[in-house]
């Protein structure tokens, strides 16, 4: 049994290598995102936002900032830990952590707080883009922290787990794809879910991603479609479950160990 | 003695139902240098992955010194150090990062981990290339490069899986100079290898796995005692026309300056010497067609196959 100490340098050594892996290759991990949500701020926030008018409240621009720093979060903390962990395998370098005396939570801790730092760092640029279009006046500090440090973990979780079943390349992007992207597009990113008829309100509540948003923005603007409260049981309950479906895959060496 | 390495019945039967390893046991002693032989699909990787926990097995049990795997792998994996056949690293990273990062796996201080990498890749000739990308390397390079990792955590035992395949004569001296100084400082190494020469000239102990089965387990020593008879090339000073009277020797010419001839056990060279000196042939050097292990390594799996088929 590793001592807190030494599962300690473990788990450090691990978020370092993470953390270096995506600054090394920052033209492919950081900037692309920050272009694709400045183009989102010029298009749908400032040159057609201006013909759309209120929405929740508040100017489309003001409205569709948090949602798209959020968007940015999911899809960078997701995309980071299941590329990072699909290469490991693919390399077969992950074999250097499953030889070494490593429990498999720190390694899991490990690449999802990887995933966390880059999803959080892209928001941040995000975020201080948006500032360029808008004002942003925080209305409740921490809630707005919590709700979007905790949806980076579940998406990174989330990432981990396809990686542990992906077995090509192709495999860790069918479910951004054809998932993740869908569901963050329909999840009260570009609108509020009041100008939906009641069926698609109600079906839109069964999207864990409008929750999120709707917490995030909240936590900005002071508005949302949806109770805040469920918002974080239900991420909290999502990671716990993702966590430990690693946890079980990691322990049943799945696609991992023969 | 505690043994360094304790594998009992150890058995792996894979998912498709081939059967890998039939119950195999063995021990290594501590300072052991130790060769676990056998051809291609004999069970060597399988075992070295069970030992590693890459591999999960399916009965029996692996002791290292004197930790079982099953009661507490962490205990065992910080004994371990492990050279995989093929390269397991990231293509990507930096020499220093791979060998220091894999300290940090085992916990250690990032200003330990980092003055170990320095003296690994130091020893290891690697030092210059330190802040070169792994995929930049040479295979020989690579293959000291997964050395330095292994030893970075300073494991009582390292197992070596083929650690010199594919790389050229020079290199693989220079690599057994290597090995032998860390096992003389006390580390118990287990080599598997395709070069019998190196087995022969490296190892004391020897195990030699066949079908998932040990058909040989001793010492280098006692097996070669075993053999019953040697071939020798002898390279002849003056050309030869036809092949001398060798009296009770088997041989043959190969070419016009030297001789095949073979020794049963119980023959003497001073005779064969002898014989052709007396018809004038002077011999000016001689050697064994094949490496001796080789030879018995060939019988003795010729056997397991004859047994088998029986």
């Amino acid at each position: 049994m590793m001592s807190p100490h030494t599962l300690w340098t473990a788990f450090a050594t691990i978020f370092r290598r993470e953390v270096r892996r995506f600054t090394r290759i920052w033209p492919q991990t950081l900037v692309p995102p920050v272009i694709t949500m400045s183009l989102y701020f010029v298009i749908f926030g400032s040159l057609i936002g201006r013909r759309i008018g209120e929405m929740g409240g508040f100017s489309y621009m003001e409205f569709v900032v948090p949602g798209l720093i959020m968007m940015a979060v999911i899809t960078n903390s997701y995309s980071n830990v299941a590329s990072s962990f699909y290469s490991a395998k693919f390399q077969r370098n992950v074999e250097e952590l499953l030889v070494a005396p490593i429990p498999n939570w720190v390694i899991m801790a490990g690449y999802v707080l990887g995933g966390v730092a880059r999803g959080l760092i892209v928001g941040f640029v995000v975020t201080v883009i948006a500032l360029l279009f808008t004002a942003l006046e925080v209305q409740h500090l921490a809630l707005t922290i919590a709700i979007v440090f905790m949806a980076a973990v579940l998406f990174s979780l989330a990432g981990f787990i396809n990686a542990i079943f992906a077995n090509s390349f192709d495999d860790i992007s069918i479910i951004p794809t054809f998932v993740l992207t869908p569901l963050t597009y329909l999840g009260g990113v570009f609108y509020s879910i009041e100008l939906l008829s009641p069926f698609w309100q109600g079906l839109s509540k069964l999207n864990p991603v409008l929750y999120m948003v709707n917490a995030f923005r909240y936590g900005v603007l002071g508005v949302s479609d949806i109770n805040v409260a469920w918002a974080f049981v239900g991420v909290l309950v999502f990671i716990a479950l993702l966590f430990g479906w690693g946890l079980h895959l990691m322990s049943h060496g799945k696609r991992l160990r023969h | 003695m505690t043994a360094a390495l304790s594998i009992s019945n150890l058995q792996k039967t894979y998912d498709n139902g081939f059967q890998a390893l039939k119950g195999i046991s063995f021990d290594v002693q501590p300072g052991d240098f130790f060769a676990l032989l056998g051809p291609n699909g004999a069970g060597k990787s399988t075992t070295i992955g069970i030992i590693c926990s890459l591999v999960r097995k399916t009965g029996g049990s692996v002791s290292i010194f004197g930790v079982d795997i099953d009661k507490d792998f962490a205990a065992a994996k910080q004994m371990l150090g492990v050279v995989p056949q093929e390269f397991n690293f990231s293509q990507f990273e930096k020499v220093f990062d791979i060998v220091a990062t894999q300290g940090g796996f085992y916990g250690m201080p990032r200003a330990l981990a980092e003055e170990r990498t320095e003296k690994y890749l130091k020893q290891l000739g690697l030092w210059d290339k330190r802040s070169t990308q792994a995929r930049m390397l040479s295979g020989g390079m690579k293959r000291r490069l997964m050395i330095a990792r292994a030893l970075i955590h300073e494991p009582k035992l390292l197992i070596l899986d083929e650690p010199t395949a594919g790389v050229d004569i020079e290199l693989r001296r220079s690599m057994w100079t290597f090995l032998e100084e860390i096992n003389r400082q006390g580390t118990t190494i287990i080599l598997t290898t395709h070069y019998l020469e190196e087995a022969e000239s490296l190892c004391r102990n020897i195990a030699i796995i066949d079908k998932g089965d040990i058909v040989e387990n001793t010492s280098i020593r006692s097996l070669l005692k075993t053999l019953n008879r040697e071939v020798f090339i002898l390279d002849v000073r003056d050309p030869l026309e036809a092949c001398p009277d060798l009296g009770g020797f088997d041989g043959r010419l190969v070419d016009e300056n030297s001789l095949e001839v073979t020794v049963e056990k119980g023959q003497s060279l001073n005779d064969l010497f002898t014989r052709l000196g007396e018809q004038g042939v002077a011999v000016v050097s001689m050697r064994n067609r094949a490496n001796r292990l080789e030879e018995l390594f060939v019988s003795l799996l010729a056997e397991a196959e004859k047994e088998g088929t029986e």
